[in-house]
């Protein structure tokens, strides 16, 4: 009964979906992200260096509706997008990154961690 | 939770600087513990001493006070120790900065503001191959640095390879630094010379003999994709980058800015700071001056997505 009271109340925060991804490992996935340089281009809450300007800021970014400002921010979306950006938006400037689709998901997770807006 | 991006060959904390990876490193170290502990040693007695200064009873304070132990532990006690330590230390690096040998491997490495011109050198001096930010040696063998600077006092170290010695204007600086086996080892500019100064660093690679004299065979020829018609080529050379950068086999012949001629092959971009790939690449162009304040290349925000994409591609394939 409370189990079932407190899914309710999960479906009524409508402002907090909680965005997960399987498998995904938030700490490894801040290390990915050191390791490709993503701070290059992004400004990213737990990166000290580099703080890039040429893609968007990152802060906040699980509770943000779209990726990109085109694309639902899903799980799937992200991984995708992570790994291959172009496949979804030709004209974007971020290009194909190097990194494995298990690498992907973890980066994903941590960046559903960011969601101080 | 935050972490700063550590220069490729510095990972992990602390750093490896106390970590000796060849003879000419192994004695600067053996040296520094030496004057870690002594001055361990002298900065016990000096506390006692003010110890005994403050509290101790009248006959000791007396004692201190006396003229006999000034002229003991203020004059005899330095002169001696740090004459004995002058000639140990200078009897222990003073071969790193003979001149050339025939036979030995030469490298001039220019300190700029802020990233290092790199040369390979032959038997008399001549330069053979440009490169930038990235220095790659035989292991097991010394190899001789000729040390320049191209504008303010710069200084070159590679700390698990030997100790740091200035690059002065107008000045040749030797200095030999030996990896006694394959690795990478991270160096850094030792001398502040303005804005970036903490993000000047490099990356030293040592090969087995053998496959140094392949590597720089292969490095010897243009980049295979060099000048391949491409949307990346024609963003290049419309956007000017041949006027600072110069990549063999096309027309980009800029001496002003890094050799391009075979980036997409080096580990790292920047001056050592960040990892080689194209979004990384594409960060560089288009805003660097986010990631390494003050540096000499303008950001390109006139690029768009997908030129700066190209662009990003086509250094990246410069292998």
């Amino acid at each position: 009964m409370i189990a079932a009271l407190s899914l309710v109340g999960a479906c009524a925060d409508k402002t907090n979906t909680p965005r997960l991804i399987a498998g995904g490992d938030p700490s490894r996935g801040l290390a990915v992200i050191e390791e490709v340089g993503c701070g290059a281009c992004h400004d990213i809450p737990g990166v000290g260096w580099p703080r890039g300007t040429v893609g968007g800021p990152l802060k906040g970014f699980a509770v943000r509706p779209l990726i990109a400002g085109r694309f639902a921010n899903q799980p799937d979306t992200l991984v995708t997008w992570l790994k291959d950006a172009p496949s979804l938006s030709p004209a974007s400037g971020m290009p194909t990154m190097p990194i494995a689709e298990d690498q992907a998901r973890d980066v994903a997770a941590y960046l559903y961690t960011l969601d101080d807006h | 939770m935050t972490i700063e991006r550590a220069p490729e060959g510095f990972a992990g904390w602390p750093p490896p600087i106390l970590d000796p990876a060849g003879p000419f490193a192994g004695p600067v170290n053996i040296l520094s513990w030496i004057l870690f502990a002594m001055s361990a040693v002298v900065l016990v007695v000096v506390l006692a001493a003010l110890a005994v200064a403050l509290f101790g009873p009248k006959r000791w304070r007396v004692r201190l006070g006396g003229e006999r132990l000034v002229w003991i532990g203020g004059l005899a006690f330095p002169v001696v120790v740090l004459s004995a330590l002058l000639i140990y230390g200078l009897g222990l690096t003073s071969h790193l900065t003979d001149d050339p040998r025939p036979g030995e491997v030469r490298i001039r490495v220019t300190g700029e503001m802020w990233w290092w011109r790199v040369a390979y050198l032959d038997g008399g001096g001549r330069e053979v191959l440009q490169d930038a930010n990235e220095i790659h040696i035989p292991a097991g063998q010394p190899v001789v640095f000729e040390l320049e600077s191209a504008d303010v006092i710069h200084s070159f170290w590679v700390p698990r390879l030997g100790g740091k010695k200035d690059m002065i204007p107008g000045r040749r600086n030797i200095l030999r630094l030996q990896a006694d086996a394959p690795g990478v080892f991270g160096g850094q500019c030792a001398e502040y010379c303005g804005g970036p100064h903490a993000l000047m660093g490099l990356v030293v690679v040592a090969h087995p003999p053998a496959e140094f004299e392949a590597w720089k065979r292969r490095r010897l020829a243009p980049s295979l994709a060099a000048g391949l018609p491409s949307r990346g080529t024609e963003v290049f050379d419309a956007s000017g980058c041949g006027a600072c950068h110069t990549v063999r086999g096309t027309a980009a012949n800029g001496l002003a800015g890094p050799d391009l001629s075979h980036v997409g092959d080096r580990r790292t971009l920047g001056g050592g700071i960040l990892p080689t790939n194209q979004g990384t690449l594409a960060g560089w162009i288009s805003d660097s001056q986010a990631i390494k304040p003050g540096n000499r290349m303008p950001a390109y925000p006139v690029l768009s997505g997908e030129d700066l994409r190209a662009v990003a591609a086509y250094l990246e394939s410069l292998k």
